[in-house]
């Protein structure tokens, strides 16, 4: 009846992994208590869950990538404390136990910390950045999130039911195969990918043909701010990349289910095709995680720089050349799979190529601070610590780029400094410094900038402790996921990388104290005009938060920098002559349902528990046809009404209307949720 | 530096040339890199200081943005520099080729390495000996190693001496590698493999042709056998296994652990008569 479910699944074998599983249900049981205690979950639900506006949906992209960044970051600093003390020791992990943290750490991070999280942004970001009222597809946007949400859950849940994988992030075969992993491990982490992997390619697909198809009149591509640059060739990266991961997950769970020989080492299998499939994926991910975090720089240094972005034609380009070589460097990951020279050396080339178009970004970041009138908000730090920051890992990644040196190098911990060189200030920094800019925007009010500045040092600090030692340890010849280790020279270097994982810790305590002090403190730091930073581009031209449908009059664009014209040419707070009615499209409960569907789908496949799963997918094409059978998606919000919300905006200088007042502007035509 | 434990660090400090030409190729990018990295650095002090809004005394323009030649500098710099490494890259990586045979006036020793779960077993063709956990070789001839595996993948290193290739079930792959005087050094898996990960390293020596026939006579002296029997025991997952002398091992071991792993019968059969 539940398939290989038994009371064994649970953790009472260890008290570590008790721990880890009491905090997590404890975190679930206190969410669920708040809710029930201030009697939210009809708000919760009707506000949120079944929210299809893109802004709504981009604020719990983040909230999920925050969550996950801790559960993320809890995996990291265990391995970092293990390492610092298992000198001839087994510290206080087991093998096993330490397996699923780096496997866990390294899936959390990219899966569901950073997808997350650049979606988020997108979200909340891109569509008023082209003068949109709203993605392409609303629904299919909130279906995106829910399916992320249900595989970062699967990932959840296997720290109370079953273990995570053993086989690490990337699940390399023959290991990850049913021979050497026969739990639920592998399972867990192949679900989690496929679920939210087709939540990611539908993101691709969505934003694709927002910024294609739905940018205001007059803005041209070549007049499109970075963000919606980088989020464009993202987008395409994305609908392309993904699939191929959906593949190879679904081809190794061929292998476990149905005993396939895709990846297994006998009976005609090839592990080399798993390590091609997964990097075709894999290394257009590292550009579709550090892509957004460029834009977000780009746009951050021209607006504290008060100042055109410099060489937008180049940074353009440059995204353009990056997008399309990632799809051919993926063979680096694996020059030491024997690869005759003239392929290793091609792929190498490939690789050192991407540094050109990457350097000259870093430039004309450099250049748009050059004769500009720098202001040090927290996003400006997050920003120069960046490139500074960054350009080391760039150096590290073109040391790695020559097969000869990556001879030596591979699979060593000189690799894992060089991977989080890039992806922490090129990408997590980024997200912080879009967290920081654009916090205003979805809320009315912007975050405090002590602590703001104070996480940025204990970060960068934390990050130069804890990741330096590593690129040395890569010359001392220790390799990665080791959970002991009898080389006394190595130890002193793991223990200072432990001490800069504490300061990371301090700084997520300082971001965290940073959104505490903020919403306290909300009033003084009110954003009552829509622009608080001197913005250039769109976003800034609608209220904070904006209305649901953004702008009341799409905007005409005539430059790059489309806002601060507006500005110059003093057409900003015109009152139109006529409003018109909007159409947005109504909420539903349909994208939620679909997400609890697909976990409930993947859950049972990972246990074994058949016919829950025949149920799931029988369900979800239901769910689908009458989704798809139903027209009435959409609802009008009168001129009157729009007319009454923009008078509050514009003739207002000293409040910003409540989300209450703007549902009260709509009121009667809110969507009613639970109508699928 | 040698307070800090990097005077043994083998990348450092190689002890062949395939490892010093590869560390010298690190070096040298490391150098080119500093053409682009300094005036990063540089201009990201400089300008954030003479630019800040709080009394930089630099110029304000705030429509500049663009220059040609400020353009063409920093896409040709970068462009120039890759092409340099570039063409470095694609002459050492030929040069470097873990499949070729290294120029020795001296005829190489050929030895089987076969990745297990976890520890590595040494076939020596040439002698009939086999050992687990210890690499010796004449430091005067060229080591020529095949390696496959019998269980996942694994990745086959000697850091100090050069590195490295995978070693995977059902295939072959080849590392060439030489040490300049006898010495001691690590080797290891670094492909995460399992439980006994961490403990899968082994110590290479390269010794001295007259002390190298005495460590094979120590070996032969031992008189135990790795037959098919004694193999399938061996191939049982072990965590820090100890090192093993066998003074002979089923001819053609190698070719019957690859052939375990081929698909067809008929694949199977040839593989067994190489």
């Amino acid at each position: 009846m539940l398939g290989r479910l038994t009371i064994d699944a649970f953790p009472f074998y260890s008290w570590v992994a008790m721990a880890g599983a009491g905090v997590t249900v404890l975190g679930g049981l206190i969410v669920i208590g708040l809710l029930t205690y201030f009697k939210a979950w009809r708000y919760f639900w009707t506000e949120w869950m079944t929210s299809v506006d893109h802004k709504k949906i981009g604020i719990m992209y983040i909230v999920l990538a925050l969550v996950m960044l801790l559960r993320g970051f809890i995996d990291a600093i265990m391995m970092r404390a293990q390492q610092a003390f298992a000198l001839n020791s087994e510290g206080y992990l087991p093998p096993d136990h330490f397996e699923q943290i780096f496997s866990s750490h390294g899936t959390i991070m990219v899966f569901f910390m950073a997808m997350p999280f650049l979606t988020g942004l997108f979200n909340i970001v891109a569509p008023q950045q082209i003068g949109a009222r709203d993605v392409a597809f609303p629904f299919m946007n909130s279906v995106s999130f829910w399916l992320t949400a249900a595989g970062a859950g699967l990932v959840l849940v296997s720290l109370v039911v079953g273990k995570f994988s053993e086989a690490g992030w990337t699940g390399y075969p023959p290991f990850s195969g049913i021979e050497y992993s026969p739990g639920v491990g592998v399972d867990y982490w192949l679900w989690a990918l496929i679920v939210s992997g087709v939540g990611s390619t539908l993101t691709g697909i969505n934003f694709v043909v927002t910024i294609l198809k739905k940018r205001a009149p007059g803005m041209t591509l070549m007049r499109m701010p970075m963000f919606s640059w980088t989020t464009l060739v993202v987008s395409v990266l994305m609908a392309f990349a993904f699939p191929a991961l959906t593949v190879v997950a679904i081809q190794l769970g061929l292998d476990r289910y149905l005993e396939f020989h895709f990846f297994t080492n006998g009976d005609g299998g090839n592990m080399m095709n798993f390590a091609n499939l997964l990097w075709i994926w894999g290394h257009p991910e590292v550009y579709i995680l550090i892509l957004p975090a460029f834009g977000v720089y780009s746009e951050v240094v021209a607006t504290f720089s008060g100042k055109r972005l410099f060489g937008y034609d180049s940074l353009v380009y440059a995204t353009g050349c990056i997008g399309i070589l990632s799809f051919t460097v993926w063979l680096h990951h694996f020059f030491t799979m024997g690869s005759s020279a003239n392929v290793n050396a091609f792929f190498g080339i490939a690789t050192m190529v991407i540094a050109v178009p990457t350097g000259v970004k870093v430039f004309d970041w450099l250049f748009t601070m050059y004769r500009g009138r720098i202001v040090f908000h927290p996003s400006m730090y997050w920003t120069i610590g960046f490139i500074v920051t960054f350009v080391i890992g760039g150096v590290s990644g073109v040391l790695l780029a020559p097969p000869p040196a990556d001879y030596l190098m591979h699979n060593s911990t000189f690799l894992v400094a060089h991977f989080h060189n890039m992806l922490i200030p090129g990408a997590l920094f980024g997200y912080l410094a879009g967290m920081n800019y654009w916090f205003p925007k979805a809320f009315g009010f912007k975050l405090d900038e002590t602590w703001g500045i104070r996480a940025f040092w204990f970060w960068i600090v934390g990050f130069y402790l804890a990741f330096m030692p590593l690129y040395v340890l890569g010359f001392m010849g220790m390799v990665r996921r080791m959970e002991h280790y009898n080389v006394p020279e190595w130890q002193p270097y793991l223990q200072v990388a432990a001490v800069g994982a504490v300061l990371i810790m301090i700084g997520i305590g300082c971001i965290i104290m940073q959104l505490i002090v903020s919403v306290r403190e909300r009033a003084r730091n009110v954003d009552v005009t829509g622009d608080p930073w001197n913005g250039r581009t769109l976003e800034w031209a609608t209220a904070s938060p904006p209305a649901p449908y953004n702008f009341a009059v799409i905007p005409h664009v005539e430059d790059i920098d489309a806002f601060a014209d507006m500005k110059r040419r003093g057409v900003v707070g015109e009152k139109p002559q006529h409003y018109e009615d909007i159409h947005m499209p109504k909420s539903t409960g349909a994208g939620v349902i679909l997400g609890a569907l697909g976990f409930l789908l993947g859950f049972a496949m990972i246990w074994h528990i058949y016919w829950l799963a025949a149920i799931c997918l029988v369900a979800v094409l239901a769910v689908l046809v009458m989704r798809c059978s139903n027209d009435d998606d959409e609802y009008t919000i009168t001129a009157t009404e729009v007319e009454a919300f923009e008078k509050t905006r514009i003739h207002s200088s000293l409040t910003i209307p409540s989300d209450a007042e703007v549902a009260g502007a709509a009121a009667g035509k809110q969507p009613q949720p639970g109508n699928i | 530096m040698s307070g800090c434990g990097l005077d043994t660090a083998p990348i450092l400090h190689p002890k062949g040339p395939i490892a010093l030409a590869e560390r010298d190729l690190i070096f040298t990018a490391i150098y080119v890199m500093m053409i682009v990295v300094i005036p990063v650095f540089v201009l990201a002090f400089l300008f954030v200081w003479r630019y800040r809004a709080s009394g930089g005394k630099g110029k304000y323009t705030p429509d500049w943005s663009y220059s040609g030649k400020i353009d063409a500098l920093i896409w040709l710099v970068p462009a120039l520099i890759v092409a340099t490494l570039g063409y470095l890259l694609w002459t050492t990586t030929h040069k470097l080729d873990p499949y070729k045979e290294l120029a020795s006036s001296e005829q190489a020793i050929e030895v089987h390495a076969i990745a297990q779960d976890w520890k590595w077993l040494f076939l020596y063709p040439e002698y009939g000996i086999a050992t687990v956990n210890e690499l010796a070789f004449p430091n005067e001839r060229p080591l020529a190693l095949k390696i496959t595996s019998d269980t996942v993948m694994n990745s086959f290193i000697i850091p100090a001496l050069g590195g490295q290739i995978y070693a995977m079930a059902g295939m072959t792959t080849r590392l060439h590698l030489i040490a300049d005087e006898p010495g001691q050094f690590t080797g290891r898996n670094t492909m995460y493999s399992g439980n006994g990960f961490a403990d899968q390293h082994f110590q290479a020596h390269a010794m001295t042709n007259s002390d190298f026939d005495a460590w094979v006579q120590k070996v032969r002296s031992g008189g135990t056998s790795l037959d098919a029997a004694a193999y399938t025991v061996l191939a049982e997952p072990s965590i820090a296994h100890g090192v093993e002398y066998y003074a002979r091992y089923t001819p053609n071991l190698f070719d019957t652990i690859l052939a375990k792993y081929a698909s067809r019968p008929a694949h199977k059969s040839r593989m067994a008569d190489h």
